[in-house]
């Protein structure tokens, strides 16, 4: 047993061991903190994971490049989409493998949407925790638009397993620009009403203001990345610093906040939102034509028509699906700016069509590692607006 | 841009071996030098962020087990990567929380796929299965489908016939 689960209480017994989680609802998901209270301050944290532990880094070993796709969308399953691109851009580096323009844009609009889809659940999750229950049901509504234009254009409302080595499953659709458009008009006025009830609410201010404070130097050592880091004050963003897809031609602000604390991190998060919006616009006006997958008969799948038309499409789409891209030998590293921080991939191939390796380096698990640091000497009450702001996903901590 | 040169440099008794990922810079060295190189990659180079730390089945009789150390120096934007090696019958290797303190569970996690023990690690415990779990499941002899009784239902002495999910049935 762990160290913590055996703790002795001390003979003036006024030290008791609480055991929060794995199945409690301001935890989001089967995160277990045990936590060593002094009346009602926290003397001491440890987190435990393994939960929700599915074992998808054996999976990987275990199928072809392209089988794996869908088991990404269940790691951070608020934002699907924006797995797949980190995937199968992993692959495609290993691959040498080139996506046409309309194609990278396409990415790049799916992982604003996806960022916006895991920033709305932040943000409403965390003033669901310190009793703002309104402002969850706004946010769940935005994110309902989001489901119902993720229908639209990639066929499926939740896991989409939309991308594809080389492109994606299919073209955006004129109905779906049409959808994003309108999304994008109504979303100003529901990040305001957002901002109306929670920015300058005393209750939220005070509940957020000044806890779960991370110094900028201990956030960077600890390895914390994305909204958490930049609410240190670090403007690191693998968007801005390591441009990948077409993120170097288009406009966009990242935003920093320097208060360290839990409503830092809500701010960054309340920020990003607007732009991802303005990303979003971009990539619409500026949308190439042309195609939308690599042409590359032995390494991207052929459409379905040509499979049941032609024999050649046929017999290199059954080469595919069975045994896989031979990649060729050697190890690489892709990691994109997923919602939570940095979402990476470390593939080693051995050159069959398996992965002889494949690592996820999610941030919410890196991230997590920061909470037992926070959570010491804070207030029980604040457990849930640290968690909440930290915004943790399970499936993809545990994976 | 960093190379791995750079550090030779300034320690001339340094030996490492090139390595390829991906076009970044990375180098295998030696259990024993891993820790001062760490220590001179943060102090003298700014490599600030521990990223990630993976193991990994080599599947070969020598030095079976490889951990990667990824890092990334967040002022020059650069990622390395820092490999080393250890043989199954004498599978650890140094710790480097004492350079990176974010190291801790990625190490954790190294130790939790594939029995690599980190020599000096304030805390180390499996990160995601149970402790009383034998096996090492990222290890490429343990089998997909994992190993049949390895994990028993909880039983307790006084519980509920009915409700002992464990010895149902017998």
């Amino acid at each position: 047993m762990s160290k913590d689960s055996t703790v002795t209480l001390d003979t003036l017994e006024h030290e008791m061991v609480l055991n929060l989680g794995p199945q409690h609802p301001a935890t989001h998901g089967v995160l277990r903190v045990l936590l060593r209270l002094d009346g009602e301050t926290i003397v001491s944290a440890e987190t435990e994971l393994g939960y929700l532990h599915r074992g998808y880094e054996k999976l990987a070993e275990n199928m072809t490049y392209h089988e794996y796709i869908p088991h990404t969308d269940r790691l951070d399953y608020i934002s699907p989409v924006a797995n797949n691109v980190a995937y199968v851009m992993a692959v495609e580096k290993l691959l040498q493998l080139e996506v046409p323009k309309r194609g990278q844009y396409i990415r790049v609009l799916c992982c604003e949407l996806a960022r916006i889809s895991s920033h709305f659940m932040a943000l409403g999750a965390l003033a669901m925790d310190i009793g703002a229950l309104t402002v969850f049901v706004w946010a769940l509504r935005e994110r309902e638009k989001l489901y119902d234009i993720f229908d639209v254009l990639t066929g499926v409302r939740f896991t989409v397993s939309y991308m594809r080595i080389g492109g994606m499953a299919q073209d955006i659709s004129d109905d779906s620009i049409t959808m994003i458009r309108a999304f994008l008009d109504g979303l100003d006025d529901a990040v305001n009403d957002i901002g109306a009830m929670l920015n300058k609410n005393r209750i939220f201010l005070e509940r957020t203001a000044g806890i779960g404070i991370m110094e900028p130097q201990e956030a960077l050592e600890l390895g914390w990345t994305g909204p958490n880091l930049r609410a240190s004050g670090i403007a690191a963003d693998l968007r801005r610093d390591n441009p990948y897809l077409v993120y170097n031609e288009l406009d966009f602000k990242v935003i920093t906040r320097s208060e360290c604390d839990v409503l830092a991190r809500y701010f960054v998060r309340f920020e990003e939102i607007r732009e991802s919006a303005k990303i979003i616009r971009q990539c619409l006006d500026k949308l190439p034509n042309g195609d939308f997958m690599a042409r590359d008969a032995k390494r991207v799948l052929p459409k379905k028509g040509e499979v049941y038309s032609s024999m050649e499409e046929l017999i290199n789409d059954f080469m595919l699906v069975n045994f896989g891209q031979a990649a060729p030998v050697g190890e690489v590293y892709h990691a994109i700016e997923a919602a939570k921080g940095e979402l990476g991939w470390y593939l080693v191939s051995n050159g069959t069509g398996f992965p002889w390796r494949s690592k996820i380096r999610s941030p919410s698990f890196v991230n997590l590692q920061g909470l037992s640091r926070l959570l010491e000497g804070c207030m029980i009450s604040d457990i849930v607006a640290i968690i909440g702001s930290i915004d943790p996903i399970m499936g993809e901590a545990d994976k | 841009m960093f190379t791995f040169e750079d550090l030779q440099q300034k320690n001339p008794a340094l030996e490492f071996q090139k390595v390829d990922v991906g076009g970044d810079e990375a180098a295998l060295v030696s259990r024993n030098d891993i820790l001062e190189v760490a220590s001179r990659l943060k102090n003298e180079f700014g490599f600030d962020q521990v990223m990630d730390a993976l193991g990994h089945d080599r599947m070969e009789k020598r030095d079976r087990f490889e951990i990667t150390y990824n890092l990334r120096n967040h002022t020059t934007k650069q990622r390395i990567f820092l490999k080393v090696r250890c043989d199954e019958r004498d599978a650890h290797v140094p710790s480097l929380v004492s350079v990176w303190t974010g190291a801790n569970w990625h190490e954790r996690e190294a130790y939790d796929m594939f029995g690599v023990s980190f020599d000096g690690h304030p805390d180390m415990r499996r990160m995601y299965l149970p402790d009383d779990f034998e096996y090492y499941p990222l290890r490429k002899d343990f089998p997909l489908m994992g190993v049949p009784g390895s994990l028993p239902l909880p039983h307790h002495e006084d519980a509920d016939p009915r409700f002992d999910l464990a010895n149902r049935g017998e």
